[in-house]
């Protein structure tokens, strides 16, 4: 069948694995499918690192942000600034040109006994260079959730903390940081959403796309500048996109049930989906 | 520009900035960053209006018209705009050269599409080959322009169509008991009292319009990151004045500009609310209220 070829062709093109050229003339509807499916793995591998990555900075950002030090706080609050005060396309632009400028240099080290060879080259892919941006800026914004919840964390849960004898370190981890979690998850959940759909710029920005080995847009771009129909490409990435919000709904209710557990029916926090901003 | 520019090889480095920073090619750069306010001020009140349409259809007792109203809203969620940006924008343009093609060339035998191409009648051409440029130029911006009004107007109507549904509901009542009939109390009461509840929501699209400009580069506008790229790119000793790669520091310039615009944002929507929150059934309503007796 025409479509099992498309998929052993083009499944894991975006990767740099299978034809080497993209189809150029009598482009088939499998072959629209199947690549732009295939280039949708790096919008689920820039989304998910940059996520899990970005949710630890986050934390810690938040908390720096919350501190009464000046010292610690203003560095946190200009860093969230100037990533959520500016467009992620001007971020992507100028982090790619700063990677370009760096003096190329390749140190080797041994990590779990694997000798890697690390070039500052790598900065300047997509694969590294725009998964940083995306990390930078998913913490801003994540961070900013954050620090909202972590301010509305209810005075009388703290002074129950203090009754007990938590303090410091302890208070933080058992009281503050969970109700913080609760709180944010549903405007968490829209950053999530949000920031997979940002990583449809990457290739539109200035990373280029090594060997034509693009995400899902940059491929239905392609196919509608070669066929001239754009009503058979931007539908299909927009299908994609589609399950993929879906998928990621699913999972963070399955973490928002599991965080309000403890409550009764009534105060939970419910989840809103609005996943339509862009940054 | 000035007089001592003739020769910049032989100037110091302040004077070669100063002549640098104010060549031609540089106007054409500071004149696209009206582009970027055109874009903003066409932009805002098209969208609201589209946003309103949309709202207050969602509102309609006839199911068809609010059907359409929910799937306008609905449609950009779980979708990138980026997506419709690329998608609407071509849309378009086949949309008008199609429509012009039908009116223009009726007898037209052959196919409009063609394998990989789109050939309508020369005289469907939009804009006719043998125009001058600006008409190029506002017709690519024309297009850009109706494409965001498409995407922000989505976002709008979802929030107004919140907003509306925030008015407390006996004062919508209350109108119906004076004896109002249903397009006087939508006019009378809910829509001014309808913006201080949407006016967050709106501040935050308004945000996100300004963050959403920088894409018009890739709708094919000479706009500023078209030109940060093209100045900052470096130039050898053939040109006037030689430079290595300055693409950093020309996007960093447009960082701040735009951390600016944003920061400016932020304190204006601060007063508006102030101004918006006078007389509101709201607790910064009430407080404006404490304050003033």
């Amino acid at each position: 069948m025409i479509c099992a070829e498309a998929l052993q062709d083009y499944g894991l093109r975006a990767l740099g694995i299978g034809e080497r050229l993209l189809p150029q003339t009598d482009i088939s509807l499998c072959q629209q499918i199947v690549l732009i499916g295939s280039g949708m793995m790096w919008n689920v591998y820039f989304g998910i690192l940059a996520l899990g990555f970005g949710f630890f900075f986050a934390v810690a950002l938040a908390v720096a942000k919350a501190s009464p030090a000046r010292l610690i706080r203003k560095p946190a609050e200009w860093f969230i600034f100037i990533f959520r005060g500016s467009p992620l396309f001007i971020q992507f632009f100028m982090v790619y040109e700063a990677f370009v400028m760096l003096p190329r240099v390749g140190i080797e080290f041994t990590f779990l006994g694997v000798e890697i060879a690390a070039e500052t080259r790598w900065f300047a892919r997509a694969w590294l260079g725009a998964l940083i941006v995306l990390f930078l800026n998913t913490s801003a914004y994540t961070a900013e959730i954050f620090y909202g919840a972590l301010r509305n964390v209810p005075k009388g849960d703290l002074d129950a903390a203090d009754a007990y004898g938590l303090s410091g370190w302890k208070r933080f981890r058992r009281i503050t940081f969970p109700t913080t979690m609760r709180l944010a998850w549903p405007a968490y959940t829209n950053e999530a959403i949000f920031l997979f759909h940002a990583t449809a710029l990457v290739f539109f920005s200035s990373f280029p796309a090594f060997q034509q080995r693009g995400d899902a847009l940059y491929y239905a771009n392609y196919f509608a500048d070669r066929t001239f129909n754009p009503f058979v490409p931007y539908p299909i990435v927009a299908f994609y996109f589609v399950v993929l919000t879906l998928l990621i709904i699913l999972i963070f209710g399955r973490i928002n049930v599991r965080l309000n557990r403890h409550l009764p029916n009534g105060q939970r926090t419910r989840l809103r989906i609005r996943p339509q901003l862009m940054r | 520009m000035f007089a001592f520019c003739t020769d910049p090889a032989t100037l110091d480095p302040l004077r070669w900035f100063s002549c640098y920073l104010t060549n031609g090619a540089h106007f054409l750069f500071y004149q696209s960053f009206l582009v970027v306010f055109a874009l903003l001020a066409v932009t805002a009140p098209v969208s609201l209006a589209f946003g309103f349409a949309a709202a207050s259809a969602s509102r309609s007792h006839i199911l068809p018209v609010a059907w359409l109203g929910k799937l306008y809203t609905a449609m950009v969620r779980g979708v990138p705009d980026i997506v419709f940006f690329l998608f609407f924008i071509l849309v378009l343009d086949q949309g008008i050269e199609y429509l012009r093609h039908q009116i223009a060339c009726p007898e037209w035998a052959e196919e409009i599409r063609q394998g990989a191409n789109f050939l309508v009648c020369p005289e469907a051409r939009t804009p006719s080959s043998n125009a001058p440029q600006w008409v190029h130029e506002v017709y690519g911006f024309s297009l850009a322009v109706f494409t965001y009004a498409i995407v922000f107007g989505a976002f709008c109507g979802n929030v107004l169509y919140g907003a509306m549904r925030a008015v407390p509901h006996a004062q919508l009542e209350t109108g119906a008991a004076y004896g109002m009939s249903r397009a006087q109390v939508f006019w009378r009461i809910l829509v001014p009292q309808m913006w201080i509840y949407a006016l967050p929501g709106l501040g935050n699209i308004w945000l996100i319009l300004i963050k959403a400009t920088p894409l018009l580069f890739l709708l094919g506008i000479e706009d500023i990151v078209y030109w940060a790229r093209e100045l900052g790119g470096s130039r050898n000793s053939v040109y006037q004045y030689p430079h290595p790669d300055w693409r950093f520091w020309y996007f960093l310039a447009l960082l701040v500009f735009y951390l600016c615009l944003t920061r400016v944002s932020e304190i204006g929507l601060a007063r508006l609310t102030g101004h918006l929150s006078r007389g509101q059934a709201t607790a910064a309503g009430d407080t404006l209220r404490k304050a003033a007796t």
